[in-house]
């Protein structure tokens, strides 16, 4: 029985009725792994996964997740199991503690098979700028998979596994999902711990998960979100079942579109995709409502002010001293810490620090870090006043389909600009999400569901009806083999 | 040429909590090196930092008493800058919104009082330690110290000389040791000092340029090394030159202070909100309690002392300037014992003891427990005042059971008026001149027939006893 492209149900349910072990399962997923070419994985977790599916197996592993095996982003701190962050810095860091995601997951029953690829410390959309190689999109080897969760979609989008987790900063779950072709959701800011999660921006951080369709997502989101005391930024308020409400009737419910995006400039596909898509809603009974958001072009150069900020702070502990990279030869200690980071450092992560470094220095603060502050308020006030009359908001999730790898390298504000769609409700703190809608150029495109604070039942229900409606999410690439 | 000195005093206090400032490592001092350190005090990747609410209440309590602006929503920032002993690269402190603004302390100068202003006090982790002399070829780091809650006091620049400053100092000790805020071991380190001092002529309205001695931890070090900045600014001024902005060490071994590193070295250090913290909110119950627990001052426990026991003014005002002195009196106090007495032995006998060792009295031998019983035998007359002090003198040594010492050395006070008779009879027998004098009308000779009769019973005579028949036997 292939177990490729099987969604988590389905695999859930051949566990349950005794059809495939878990054993056979993840099995099979390391052969399908060693046999990927999309360089998805940096570090592989054989034999404890082996383990726990035998154990599962033997009945001793329970949970809504029991025996299905996942992959973590490889910037999750998994206790005794590398974890790199895709940074030569952190070539050999094991850290001695699991984030709080990973433990919650598989505590949930769940098998961790492996860390997936990324974009150095999460800097980058598309995973060009991991030191352990680019990752190739499962639907054009030429192709970035988006990024910096470029491994994790990838590797789902493959079906390699049936889920993985991602974390999102600017876009990193969902201009990935868009750019494979799969389903992908980052919940509100603050709803899932970030404890164990390897900071790039604190404040615009947030964990979230791939999947092959909605349904999938919703049911990882229940284990993935979680109130912790470890984390003072996590919320408290009560979680809900991302399940419930998935069946939810859209009739009457109102999407907001964004006046200030110009989907007009767009590629033509794209364009046809997010026409289609309005159609399936409106015939499942939903009104189309069109919301000034005139703050929203700020995002962008906010973003790259209050991100680099944060991050050249958070990066300051990759010194050498304590754990990963330390430079040979080194003289005296401002050489020790010059050369670590100048050699343990990708080029992308110290555009950033040097950017952040910049905009916080005295005389500096007030005409960049502080006005950032400020335009950040107004974007999240923007998405305020738009839910007072909207359910939920739709935009592309990204510009365009996968580019050719190499062809933005050159030029980091085109890249920085593959994010125009999804950074503005990192910067509000707003869950959204990007499911498969269409194709340009023969490759996927992605469908953004953004939704009010702490509303992502909404989005789940929207995406989940789409999904019914529609068949994007069941296309799978071909590598190849005879599909 | 007459020139006047401005200082002003950033204190670090060491809070007295269990547990770090934003992790739930202890904090104790002493232990063996990086025993004390969690996964958020290595800076590992991927943790984050919870702040410690005790470490609030016990800046809040400070903020109080010196009627201060607690400010109920506060901030931390994020104060960035490279050392191996700084596990994360940047320290959390507040910048824009700390604790406590404003207040004052009142100080002694002289007989009279002066009020000092306080800028801020704010929270803020400590680094850990380099050290550069345990190796040979390599400095090793100590993380345990990193982390823990830190107070810094920062006062006006309305210090006038090296004096007033470790009059401030004082002030300051006794009330954050009071306040259960800070242990006050200066030896220690929890309580330290940086002096900002600069010169200016007499009548010269703006401010000259000043130099910061860091970290200074004794009082007598902040006198001497303010003074030594003091004299060597006025002769750099007085021979033409001009006062450097930096910073200064104070070397004790040579009694002086050198250059650390000057301002154009200085660290840009990028303060901003730190993300991974909320404003942290203190609730208008949160503050009730704080108000409802709030110690006693030294003032008015010795006031208190003086209406409530009766005991003399002197003895109040020294057993309440000490946190140590005043628990241990108000122990012996609330076990029923005579509080005259008690007030007596710990200004007078314990007191010179404590001097001597220069101790505090919870590091002597001497428990509450066995002061109690001490002073339940001086009480029932089991022993005598002047026994006593050999007694405690005993215990000061060994620690011994009060009682233990009575049994053992035969202390018991002779109370037995036969017994006495007999000694005073045998006394007058052999004094024959004396007695003859004595009734001729010597009567200063009667203290020597009193001191005769408790050489005879090696002080074990009950005085009031031997007094009275005494007075009895020389009068018939």
């Amino acid at each position: 029985m292939s177990i490729k492209f099987k969604t988590l149900s389905q695999l859930k349910e051949l566990l349950e009725k005794k059809e495939l072990s878990s054993y056979e399962l993840v099995s099979e997923t390391f052969r399908n792994i060693s046999s990927s070419k999309t360089n998805s994985f940096i570090t592989l977790n054989e034999e404890a996964a082996l383990n726990k599916a035998r154990d599962f197996d033997e009945g001793k592993v329970d949970g809504d997740l029991a025996g299905i095996p996942i992959a973590q982003k490889d910037l999750f701190c998994t206790k005794n199991l590398k974890t790199t962050c895709g940074s030569k810095i952190l070539e050999n860091f094991i850290p001695p503690y699991d984030a709080t995601v990973v433990d919650n997951l598989s505590k949930a029953g769940s098998i961790c098979v492996g860390k997936t690829n990324m974009d150095e410390f999460a800097m980058g959309s598309s995973n060009e700028t991991s030191y352990y190689g680019t990752v190739k999109n499962p639907w054009g080897l030429e192709r970035v998979p988006g990024g910096s969760s470029g491994g994790s979609a990838a590797a789902v989008s493959e079906g390699l596994v049936c889920a993985a987790t991602g974390t999102d900063t600017g876009g990193s779950i969902r201009q990935p999902a868009a750019l494979c072709g799969i389903t992908g959701i980052k919940p509100t800011y603050g709803r899932a711990s970030r404890w164990g999660m390897i900071a790039f921006a604190s404040s615009l951080d947030q964990a979230g998960t791939f999947a092959r369709n909605a349904e999938d997502c919703a049911l990882l989101l229940n284990h993935i979100c979680s109130h912790d005391q470890k984390d003072s930024t996590s919320i408290s308020d009560a979680q809900e079942n991302y399940l419930d409400n998935i069946n939810n009737d859209l009739k009457g419910k109102k999407i907001g579109i964004i006046k200030e995006f110009d989907i007009s400039s767009l590629n033509r596909e794209v364009q046809d995709s997010f026409e289609q898509s309005k159609k399936i809603y409106e015939s499942l009974g939903v009104n189309f409502v069109e919301v000034s958001m005139p703050n929203i072009q700020l995002s962008v150069p906010t973003y790259y002010v209050v991100a680099p900020a944060e991050c050249s702070s958070n990066l300051s502990r990759f010194d050498g001293v304590k754990y990963g990279y330390r430079a040979d030869d080194v003289g005296n200690l401002e050489d020790l810490y010059i050369k670590s980071r100048s050699e343990g450092f990708g080029d992308e992560v110290k555009r950033r620090i040097l950017i952040g470094t910049y905009v916080l220095s005295a005389g500096f603060y007030d005409a960049y870090y502080k006005k950032a502050q400020q335009s950040r308020r107004m974007i999240k006030n923007d998405f305020v006043e738009a839910f007072k009359n909207v359910d939920v908001i739709m935009s592309p999730s990204s510009p365009s389909s996968a580019f050719k790898i190499g062809s933005k390298t050159e030029d980091p504000i085109e890249m920085y600009l593959e994010d125009l769609f999804t950074i503005s409700s990192n910067l509000a703190g707003v869950p959204a999400m990007s499911i498969p809608h269409g194709f340009a150029n023969g490759l996927p495109i992605g469908l953004q569901l953004i939704g009010n604070y702490l509303e992502e039942s909404k989005i789940l229900n929207f995406a989940h009806q789409y999904q019914k409606s529609s068949d994007w999410h069941l296309k799978n690439p071909n590598l190849g083999e005879s599909s | 040429m007459s020139w006047e000195t401005v200082i002003g005093l950033e204190v670090h206090a060491q809070l007295s909590t269990n547990t770090k400032l934003f992790s739930s490592a202890s904090t104790k001092f002493g232990s063996e090196p990086n025993t004390q350190v969690d996964l958020v005090d290595l800076g590992l990747p991927g943790v984050l930092p919870v702040v410690n609410k005790d470490a609030f209440k016990k800046a809040i309590r400070f903020g109080l008493a010196i009627d201060a602006e607690i400010n109920q929503e506060s901030t931390f920032d994020r104060k960035n800058y490279f050392y191996p002993d700084l596990p994360k690269g940047y320290q959390i402190t507040q910048m824009s919104k700390p604790i406590v603004e404003g207040g004052s302390i009142d100080i002694d100068v002289g007989e009279d009082k002066k009020t000092i202003n306080i800028t801020r006090a704010h929270l803020e982790e400590d680094a850990g330690k380099s050290i550069h002399d345990a190796y040979p070829d390599k400095s090793v780091i100590d993380l345990n110290r990193a982390g823990t809650p830190l107070l810094e006091i920062v006062s006006e620049p309305e210090i006038s000389n090296a004096k007033e400053a470790v009059s401030y100092m004082k002030a300051l000790h006794q009330l954050v040791t009071f306040l259960d805020v800070c242990d006050g071991d200066m030896s220690q380190g929890s309580l330290r000092c940086d002096a900002n001092v600069s010169i200016r002529k007499i009548g010269d309205l703006e401010l000259g340029t000043r130099t910061e001695i860091k970290n200074i931890n004794s009082f007598k070090f902040i006198e001497k090394a303010i003074n030594f900045e003091i004299k060597r600014q006025i002769k750099v001024l007085e021979s033409g030159g001009k006062v450097t902005q930096e910073t200064r060490l104070y070397d004790s071994g040579k009694d002086e202070t050198r250059p650390m590193r000057s301002k154009e070295f200085a660290n840009d250090y990028r303060y901003f909100p730190d993300p991974d913290l909320l404003p942290v909110v203190i609730s208008d119950d949160e503050m009730e309690e704080i108000k409802s627990t709030f110690p006693e001052l030294p003032g008015d426990k010795s006031k208190r002392y003086i209406s409530e026991f009766q005991i003399d003014e002197s003895e109040a005002e020294i057993i309440s300037s000490s946190r140590e002195l005043s628990n241990f009196f108000e122990v012996a106090v609330g076990s029923k014992n005579d509080p005259k007495l008690a007030a007596n032995l710990i200004v007078g006998e314990i007191g010179s003891l404590l001097n001597k060792d220069s101790i505090k009295i919870d590091e002597s031998q001497l428990t509450s427990d066995n002061f109690n019983v001490l002073l339940q035998r001086i009480s029932d007359g089991t022993i005598s005042k002047k026994i006593a002090k050999t007694i405690l003198a005993e215990i000061w040594e060994t620690g011994r059971n009060a009682d233990e010492i009575i049994d053992d050395q035969g202390l018991v006070q002779i109370q037995d008026e036969n017994l006495l008779e007999e000694v005073i009879t045998k006394v007058i027998e052999s004094n024959t001149k004396q007695v003859e004098d004595y009734k001729n009308g010597k009567d200063k000779l009667f203290g020597f027939f009193v001191g005769q009769v408790m050489k005879e019973t090696q002080g074990k005579a009950n005085p009031q006893a031997v007094n009275d028949l005494l007075k009895k036997a020389l009068n018939s």
